[in-house]
């Protein structure tokens, strides 16, 4: 049984219909795509793509090795990164259960005169992937014991060398 | 130049008569009930019960065992229904309008659920029940999106125009199906990328990815079981007195 034409055309027709919101909504999107983004990463905010003097969200990946806690209060200092730019957050308050160093952080504040960006709220981003803990412990181990063969490795190509250095 | 056209399976036609599609769903209904109560219960079970805990999040990341079946479903449910309305515009098929009409309540739900498990979830993980981010607002959206084609359904009482107007708006409300979708990926959102998907490499371990696996094959078994059932029971009101009915003797009862 062939297609009728009316039924193509109607077929068309909710194509064409389709299509043009695409459009439509696709433009609106992209002209929108900059309020779309929760937050400014660290190199938007160099940039000066943040607006200054007004409440914004900044977000990245807590730098390893960069908390600061206050011994007599909730005052914690970190630095957030991109791998590009770093921006030093001060915050007071009870971090979320997942804030940790090396994870990802949405803070939302205002920078300072001084560059640090002074957040109210901070919340954990948490990333796709799940395992269970004997997992993560396995990988550490395995990870450990690279790093040990490596380090042989290392050891006797310098012993080695040595030797023929010596010869 | 060659006439564009093409041939329409003869299963296609088939499923548009009432008789058919009420006898053959018939078939179906019990092994999609069967498929539904085993693969959710083995899923849940597993799931909530025997999977490891997560590294970080200890035992909320469980919720992910009800939250990702169901924002999956609310997806594939609205292009069921805009897929199902198409075709009930272009080929004139009732029985499209009647599966359109049965996909929006049980869409609707799953959308609400992956909603609120969401909140749950967010609370203990990010800090936060709710953030107005691309993936959140978008799929707040898709229950909207809901709503609206439910009120237009009901507000028509002529069963054909309201199928008609519902097919258009759900088939415009599909675009926003890809930006729930690519939200996470076209823009920084708090809510992480896919964790689940058919064709790539899953992000866990299979003890953890397999009753993931169970409970979105199983939900998809109960969306089938609930869009049989409505749609047979949409097919009954409107055949009711037809002459092919009249022989269903467990509806007429035994003479």
């Amino acid at each position: 049984m062939l297609m009728h034409p009316k039924r193509r055309k109607k077929l068309l027709l909710i194509l064409g219909l389709l299509a043009g919101t695409s459009i439509i909504v696709g433009l609106v999107l992209y002209s929108l795509s900059q309020n779309i983004n929760l937050f400014f990463s660290p190199t938007d905010m160099a940039q000066g793509k943040a607006p200054a003097d007004q409440r914004i969200r900044a977000g990245g990946m807590v730098r390893e090795g960069s908390l600061e806690r206050a011994t007599d209060s909730l005052k914690v200092r970190f630095v957030i990164t991109d791998f590009v730019e770093d921006v030093k957050v001060d915050y007071t308050g009870i971090l979320p259960d997942l804030f940790r160093e090396g994870q990802g952080i949405v803070a939302q504040g205002k920078m300072n005169d001084e560059g640090v960006f002074l957040a109210d709220e901070v919340l954990a981003k948490h990333d796709e992937n799940y395992m269970p803990p004997e997992v993560l412990q396995a990988l550490n181990e395995a990870q450990a014991a690279s790093l040990n063969a490596t380090n042989t490795n290392l050891q006797t190509t310098t012993d080695s060398t040595l030797q023929e250095a010596s010869k | 130049m060659a006439q564009f056209s093409w041939h329409m399976p003869r299963w296609f036609h088939q499923m548009g008569s009432p008789k058919w599609f009420y006898n053959f769903g018939g078939l179906l209904q019990p092994w999609f009930a069967l498929a539904a109560v085993a693969l959710l219960t083995c899923g849940m079970v597993w799931g909530l019960a025997f999977a490891p805990a997560d590294y970080q999040q200890g035992n909320s990341f469980r919720i992910m065992y009800v939250h990702v079946p169901s924002a999956i479903l609310s997806q594939s449910i609205f292009l069921s229904m805009a897929i199902a309305g198409a075709i009930g515009l272009i080929w004139k098929m009732k029985i499209a309008f009647m599966v359109a009409r049965s996909c929006i309540a049980i869409g609707a739900t799953f959308t609400l659920i992956a909603l609120v498990t969401g909140a749950i979830w967010g609370k203990p993980t990010w800090g936060a029940y709710w953030v107005w981010d691309a993936r959140l607002t978008s799929t707040l959206v898709l229950l909207f999106l809901y709503a609206g084609v439910m009120a237009l359904n009901q507000a028509i009482s002529e069963r054909q125009i309201a199928g008609k107007a519902t097919a258009i708006l759900a088939i415009v409300g599909t675009i926003n199906i890809p930006i729930i979708k690519y939200s996470v990926e076209w823009w920084n959102t708090l809510h992480q990328s896919s964790s689940f998907s058919l064709t790539e490499k899953p992000s866990m371990p299979a003890e953890m990815y397999l009753p993931l696996l169970l409970t979105v094959l199983g939900s998809y078994f109960l969306f089938g079981l609930v869009v049989l059932i409505r749609t047979r029971s949409q097919i009954l009101q409107t055949q009711n007195g037809a002459s092919w009915l009249l022989q269903h003797k467990d509806i007429y009862g035994a003479k």
